[in-house]
């Protein structure tokens, strides 16, 4: 059996209030994607849409879009694991290629969280939770990590301004990604300052400032064999390494609160498939819904040990042009985070981290790129490893 | 003849401030918590404590459950004061979510409305208390131990 690369990734600009039905928004990633693979529809054998279904009125998109996007009569279908739901996408594609059942499937991720209205939208991110015995009590997402946060804070001393740091750096890359809902930069200063709406609680220890952006958005990434992609694509981007794993729903079946399980389980996994360690990642995107994820990404991953993220946010070293570069695009913080399409957007990013075409928020050289997208409150992870 | 109505047994719809399940196989929970209990379920096969309590142990597959009181007081692992709330929560704001240790199982839930966020502190001491709500439902809340 030979590699599985990646020939093509895309994305629609992450907005918020998308000008159009979800169709058209999922076609602004696809047109993208295509451009940059360059094939054609009848070159893809199947299509995954992968989304989270309680933002949707449309009942089942993936027929909708696979004839509006010119993917009929080949298979497609809906796959959900909430925000991780393209990378578990790019992990089943993996397996319809690696099996060789099909040759060429597109991964299209999208959301469009406008279709409700915030409160709602905070309501259904609550129902992500366990909702017969959780829910009921007024659970939000923000306050789920916000449990973590004061944990983390609690084991290892790691403050709110160490949390802010995260955000900063997120700020810097989002105003040079055009993609980026949010352009601003974001100082330190501004979570101090109670005039600014960086400052504002939450959910405690978390700040506005800590919380990533809801947004519209639509990404695609097309997978092949070996031989199509070789065919296809002048710089495939191969796929070393996929991790998975999943945990309770519900807080009190967890053991763990200052790290997600899922992520240090489905780091080991991919590590050990791609024949890697963390020290041979050059570049990476992690899953910052909320400043505290991206600190225990730093940990999970092993990037740093247990209780020592803060140190890497304070000497810089996930900046562009420290040892290991985290999320600089922006990240979910500034980039934005709609449900279904984040993962496909990480993976596009490193894929062009990979090939030297990140513009302006190319790092140095990078060999070796991961991308680590965790659905619910740490409930699904997945991690892949992505090499040249 | 009218056929006669057949009869729900949807009790879990008292559960919290707003219940999204009304019909499950552990809504003896709710009769339980009107007597000012909270409980967790044990299996009887295999002794496994099970909070949030549930009608099948899946070690045994079996579905051979008792009641036992959580009692005793658990550690605080961690909790969050929430200044946004969810759709039909707003009129509960402020209040706290968190998280106790009881050993053998943990138990989620809110801290009492009543103590004081200067006063709470990961691994203190808290007690779990049945409670009734301003809108006549029923949950659990938190107390200093």
């Amino acid at each position: 059996m030979g590699k599985v690369g990646i020939i093509g990734v895309g994305q629609s600009a992450f907005v918020r209030g998308y000008p159009g039905s979800i169709r058209e928004l999922a076609f602004d990633g696809f047109k993208e994607c295509m451009q940059d693979a360059a094939i054609t529809t009848k070159d893809i054998d199947a299509s995954i849409i992968c989304s989270a279904p309680e933002y949707d009125k449309q009942r089942s998109a993936a027929g909708v879009f696979a004839e509006y996007l010119g993917l009929v009569p080949q298979p497609t279908f809906y796959l959900e694991s909430l925000c991780s739901s393209s990378s578990m996408g790019l992990r089943t594609a993996y397996s319809l290629v690696k099996s060789g059942l099909h040759d060429v499937v597109a991964v299209i991720g999208f959301q469009k969280m406008s279709e409700i209205s915030s409160a709602e939208s905070q309501e259904r991110m609550g129902r992500g939770a366990d909702i017969q015995w959780e829910s009921p009590f007024g659970t939000m997402m923000p306050a789920y990590y916000a449990m973590y946060a004061r944990a983390h804070m609690a084991a290892y001393g790691t403050t709110p301004d160490d949390l802010a740091l995260i955000r900063v750096k997120a700020a810097t890359y989002g105003q040079i990604n055009e993609k980026a809902v949010y352009r601003k930069g974001v100082t330190f200063e501004m979570f101090s300052d109670p005039e600014s709406p960086m400052s504002n609680p939450v959910a405690s220890p978390l700040r506005v400032g800590d919380c990533c952006a809801n947004a519209d958005g639509s990404s695609c990434v097309i997978v092949a064999n070996e031989e199509k992609a070789k065919a296809f694509c002048k710089k495939p981007v191969w796929i070393l390494g996929l991790g998975a794993a999943s945990t309770a729903v519900n807080l009190p079946g967890r053991d763990l609160f200052t790290g997600l399980t899922v992520a240090q389980q489905a780091g080991e996994q991919a590590y050990r498939m791609a024949g890697v360690t963390a020290k041979d990642i050059d570049v990476a995107e992690v899953h910052d819904c909320f400043t505290i994820a991206e600190m225990m990404a730093y940990e999970n991953l092993g990037f740093a040990k247990p209780g020592e993220g803060k140190e890497l946010i304070k000497s810089k070293e996930t900046y562009k042009e420290g040892s290991i570069p985290v999320n600089v695009d922006g990240g979910l913080l500034s980039k934005g985070h709609p449900i279904g399409a984040t993962g496909g957007s990480q993976i596009r990013t490193i894929v062009l981290q990979l090939r030297g075409e990140a513009g302006e928020m190319q790092v140095k050289d990078p060999e070796i790129g991961l991308v680590h997208n965790i659905g619910g409150v740490g409930l699904y992870g997945n991690v892949s490893i992505l090499g040249r | 003849m009218g056929k006669k109505k057949k009869e729900v047994d949807d009790r879990f719809k008292k559960f919290g401030t707003v219940s999204f399940t009304s019909i499950t196989k552990v809504n003896d929970f709710i009769d339980y918590l009107e007597k000012g209990k909270v409980m967790a379920s044990k299996c009887k096969d295999c002794g496994l404590v099970f909070f949030p309590p549930r009608a099948d142990c899946y070690q045994c597959l079996t579905s051979n459950m008792e009641w036992i009181e959580v009692s005793g007081t658990g550690k605080l692992v961690s909790y969050s004061k929430l200044e946004f709330a969810p759709v039909g929560f707003g009129d509960d704001l402020p209040y706290a979510i968190a998280l106790l240790d009881y050993g053998d199982y943990k138990v989620f839930g809110r801290i009492a409305d009543g103590v004081p966020e200067e006063e709470i502190a990961v691994g203190m001491d808290m007690k779990t208390v049945a409670n009734e709500l301003p809108n006549g439902q029923l949950n659990y809340v938190f107390q200093k131990a």
